[in-house]
């Protein structure tokens, strides 16, 4: 009972370190393809420079969830991917391309031309893969997933056609572009110009989200009872209030052009929606057959997992933190 | 799957070693003050660089695959060799954040530490490749586990990960990738030293490279031993099949090629060393070694493939060991980086046959163990995703890595091409 929601905690908190770090190069994909204006290279450059040195990290928090779920959780994961086979595959070819694409464009010839056909790959695989991930963990939310006797009963196309599951995947998009543009405004590389830019973007993605939450709420009703339920109990207020207060602090700082606030309340605003979805469906995993209960791997695994979880811990955040501080502190 | 791996053990196997060469070189500079050394693990470090992103991606994609294709097996395995899978995460982490400064941090790091992070990357790539390879040593020696009426229970991790095949897989998987990178940068610096013998660039990076390379291959001659002799031990169906032995016998003869007929059990033209098998198999030339006959006809792998694919590993490591003797002898008689002109061929020649080593290798590891997919236990076609269109994902992975690899391809061509232009402000001293 303990280890099984410890072992959920690691992952959550997994997750939600992929939201915060890999989703914002997303985001930063989005604003690469997005890039207008007379400064349209050097908002190109600023994103450039801010993603090469993490973005490899980053990612390795995506290979750490699915690891994680297929340690502790073995059939829940078997179930999520035969039923969500279809999106997942189609996650993993924008991976590949996105991935591609950045490492092209830079270790290939600097001309112009050739430079600009990758940018565009690079940003158009940056729309479609977080959009198809939230797409992802939409469907699962739906309820129409449904494992009979261990078998999946319900085929390769339910849950994620869905009007709530594709909301998900648009909000997915929404946050991450507003959490990369406000990254951007408080890099240390970043020029003032450019950071103005990012300044109005970071705005503008920002307020979008509200009416796409929204969306995501009504649509929760018809395609998410579950959740629609969970977000109906009595803490849900509590938790959309401090959500709310945040986002308006994120936005507010972003106006008053106090980008190292906007920053930390941006994080804070993503880390409580994460929080706020996971705690509505609590503690299902694929709504509603399998949850951490009951689907378990035996407890021997789960605590070594734990023990391993904790130890691998202690390795990483110094490790991430240098990292950090190397590239993203104060320029020396 | 087995595609996708396929592509991936040669990301891997290069992306273990390039970071290990690049650690060396940077330690000879912080030691020699050379430039060449600096510049030399510059170029290195790009093609780590590059086979890190690719494998960053490819490692995604494999772990999500493992789902997407065998939720079977994951259903039933994940509990048990998940393990290997979380720790070889974080070392991959490690590699990840410490690359991350390696190659952006040249400035930004006092030398030492920069260096300590090139150390970082290499003890953590062959780290996750321990691990990877511990998980797949499970499937050929599954244990950890006992079945009672169908049902798995008593699960100990640990035991599943230190399984009896996971110590000679994990050894000569290793060595296996030193040789492989190793004698395959060789060759494409023996090809431009080739060209203008008076290179220090080349000259240096030839001599890294093979001083790795020739010193695991002798190794590897030895880990071969040790893992020949294991598996003959834990899965005499697959040994059997290695060398196409179809019947029972004492004092069993070593055949090499020849084409192995399951409808009559003989394996016709082959070349035969009388005692041979019996002698490598336990070092005894009487011993017994058991034949195929001891199986039922479907839990045979195919033995053509398998024995074609181990006389194609175990020939391009004999050469790639002769060679090394031919290099140590040259290197030895002339106290410096040999650069005969044949011998440089030979080693331009010699530059794809670790990769070739390591596929076949591969091969016989996985088709030896059909039709299990965990051995003795499940059956691969238990194991497949219900998908009924299995071919679409099939060719769609496919597609991707055949992508991957152009990509690998082209961007390392780009790389190695440049190492033409600067050698001269390379040249502050004699090296």
């Amino acid at each position: 009972m303990m280890f099984e929601l410890i072992v959920a905690g690691f992952m959550f908190v997994a997750l939600i370190f992929y939201a915060l770090s890999g989703g914002a190069d997303f985001g930063g994909g989005m604003w690469d393809l997005l890039a207008t204006g007379p400064r349209a290279d050097a908002q190109r450059d600023a994103i450039g420079k801010a993603i090469a040195p993490i973005w490899e990290a980053d990612h390795v928090w995506l290979i750490l969830v699915i690891v994680i779920l297929f340690t502790g959780f073995p059939r829940a994961f078997a179930a999520m991917m035969t039923a969500l086979n279809i999106p997942f595959t189609l996650m993993l070819i924008g991976i590949v391309l996105r991935g591609s694409a950045f490492t092209f464009r830079k270790y290939d010839v600097k001309s112009q031309h050739v430079q600009h056909r990758w940018s565009t790959l690079f940003g158009a695989a940056s729309f479609f893969t977080p959009f198809i991930q939230g797409v992802a963990l939409g469907a699962l939310s739906t309820g129409e997933i449904r494992i009979v006797d261990g078998r999946l009963a319900t085929g390769f196309f339910a849950g994620w056609l869905t009007p709530f599951a594709l909301a998900c995947g648009l909000f997915a998009l929404a946050l991450f572009a507003f959490l990369a543009a406000t990254y951007l405004t408080a890099d240390p590389s970043t020029e003032p110009d450019v950071q103005n830019d990012f300044r109005w973007r970071a705005l503008w993605s920002g307020s979008a989200l509200a009416p796409i939450a929204l969306l995501v709420f009504i649509t929760s009703k018809q395609g998410a009872p579950a959740m629609y339920h969970g977000l109906t109990q009595w803490w849900a207020p509590l938790l959309i209030g401090t959500t709310l207060c945040f986002a308006i602090a994120a936005l507010s700082s972003l106006w008053l052009r106090r980008f190292a606030l906007a920053r930390i309340a941006a994080m804070a605003e993503v880390t409580l929606i994460l929080g706020g979805w996971s705690l509505s469906q609590y503690p299902n995993l694929v709504t509603p057959d399998i949850t951490i209960f009951n689907d378990a791997a035996p407890e021997i695994t789960l605590r070594l997992l734990t023990y391993a979880l904790a130890a691998g811990a202690v390795v990483l955040f110094p490790s991430l933190f240098f990292l950090f501080r190397i590239f993203k502190g104060k320029e020396n | 799957m087995g595609m996708s791996l396929a592509f991936h053990i040669v990301f891997a196997a290069l992306g273990i070693t390039l970071p290990m060469l690049m650690a060396i070189s940077e330690g000879l500079y912080l030691r020699t003050h050379q430039p060449v050394f600096l510049e030399l693990s510059k170029r290195w470090s790009r093609g780590a660089a590059i086979l890190f992103a690719v494998g960053a991606v490819s490692g995604t994609v494999l772990s999500f695959e493992l789902g997407l294709l065998w939720p079977g097996f994951m259903e039933k395995a994940g509990a048990i060799i998940g393990m290997p899978f979380s720790l070889e995460g974080f070392a991959f982490f490690t590699e990840a954040i410490f690359l991350g400064l390696y190659l952006m941090g040249w400035n930004r790091l006092p030398p030492f530490v920069h260096w300590l992070c090139g150390v970082l990357v290499a003890a953590s790539g062959i780290l996750s490749g321990i691990f990877v390879v511990m998980a797949n040593s499970w499937m050929n020696s599954p244990a950890g586990f006992k079945i009672v009426d169908g049902k798995i229970t008593g699960i100990d991790p640990i035991a599943a990960m230190l399984n009896p095949a996971a110590s000679h897989e994990v050894l000569h998987m290793t060595l296996a990738a030193f040789i492989a990178t190793g004698f395959a940068v060789a060759a494409i610096h023996a090809f431009f030293l080739l060209r203008d013998r008076a290179n220090v660039f080349h000259r240096n990076a030839l001599g890294i490279a093979l001083t790795l390379g020739c010193i695991s291959a002798p190794l590897q001659m030895i880990s071969g031993d040790f893992s020949a002799r294991s598996v003959a031990k834990l899965q005499p169906a697959k040994l059997a099949a290695m060398e196409a032995v179809y019947y029972t016998q004492t004092g069993a003869p070593l055949q090499i090629g020849g084409i192995p007929d399951d409808q009559s059990r003989t394996t016709r033209y082959a070349l035969t060393i009388p005692r041979g098998l019996s002698l490598l198999s336990t070092h005894d030339p009487n011993s017994k070694v058991i034949g195929l006959e001891q199986f039922p006809r479907n839990d045979w792998p195919n033995v053509r493939l398998v024995h074609w694919a181990f006389d194609l590993m175990v020939g391009s490591g004999t050469a790639l060991f002769m060679l090394s003797i031919a290099v140590g002898w040259f290197a030895w008689e002339k106290r410096g980086v040999p650069d005969g002109k044949w011998l440089l061929r030979a080693l331009v020649a010699a530059g794809p046959l670790g990769f070739l080593a390591i596929e076949a290798g591969w091969f016989v590891t996985e088709l030896g163990r059909q039709p299990w997919i965990i051995y003795g236990v499940m059956r691969t076609k238990e194991a497949v995703t219900p998908m009924n269109k299995i071919a679409i994902p099939f060719l769609v992975f496919t597609l991707l890595y055949i992508f991957l690899s152009v990509v690998v391809f082209y961007l390392l061509r780009r790389q190695f091409m440049k190492t033409e232009a600067p050698v001269s402000e390379l040249l502050t001293n004699d090296v």
